[in-house]
């Protein structure tokens, strides 16, 4: 399947970049990391600590073991800070 | 019933006219950015785009269903934003105090933690620094 992935604060800073478009069978979204983090070491960096990262599928929030068939657009960013 | 996501100001007086017609309680909270430190002349606020409006809205339904409310607003801001501007706001109106206080505290928490905005501090030396979660506020949730 063909996901959007996005990033955001500190994960797009560290990768490079706020979007990129990838091929996956990932059936989980710890599969999906799994696979970014062996894309390149800006990847790894990012996704080093997960217990820094949250993450959305198809923009409701989601845990690192909620299924991604028929999802189109993963998020991951560092917990909110908002208010 | 709206929750806003712009880059604008908001006047905390315009959006209350006519807010909450025929309640017994409003509350309204705004927050402001404030320095702690001496050292921060502005906060950089990133969201992302269709998600945030709708964790808003949700958390919005969440707390009307939960506090019978008969109106709320929420209304953030992202961007640039100076030591002193409003970031955001939160008014609620029901038939009584407590349920518009406890409405208001309840959406303050859920957006502490759960709205997908990152705040960054932006230095005198134009220096920028992600501003982390605490896990006060991640417990805070677990009151409601």
């Amino acid at each position: 399947m063909t996901l959007d992935i996005l990033y955001f604060a500190w994960l797009r800073e560290r990768i490079g970049q706020p979007r990129e478009r990838v091929e996956t069978d990932a059936a989980t979204i710890r599969d999906l990391v799994a696979e970014l983090a062996a894309c390149d070491e800006w990847h790894a960096a990012a996704f080093a600590d997960m217990s820094a990262v949250r993450c959305a599928v198809d923009q409701q929030l989601a845990e690192l073991d909620t299924p991604l068939a028929g999802s189109r657009e993963v998020a991951f960013f560092p917990p909110m800070t908002g208010g | 019933m709206t929750a806003r996501v712009q880059t604008a100001p908001f006047d905390l007086a315009a959006e209350m006219r006519g807010f909450g017609e025929g309640a017994g309680a409003i509350v309204t909270f705004s927050g402001v950015v404030r320095d702690d430190n001496g050292r921060m002349t502005a906060l950089e606020i990133e969201h992302y785009p269709g998600m945030t409006e709708r964790a808003l809205n949700d958390y919005g339904q969440e707390a009307a269903r939960r506090f019978d409310l008969t109106d709320w607003r929420i209304i953030h801001r992202h961007g640039h934003l100076a030591v002193g501007e409003q970031i955001m706001m939160v008014a609620t109106a029901a038939r009584h105090r407590r349920a518009a206080f406890d409405a208001a505290d309840y959406l303050m928490d859920w957006l502490k933690s759960r709205a997908p905005f990152w705040k960054r501090e932006i230095a005198h030396d134009g220096s920028g620094k992600w501003v982390e979660a605490k896990t006060s506020d991640e417990e805070a949730l677990t009151r409601w």
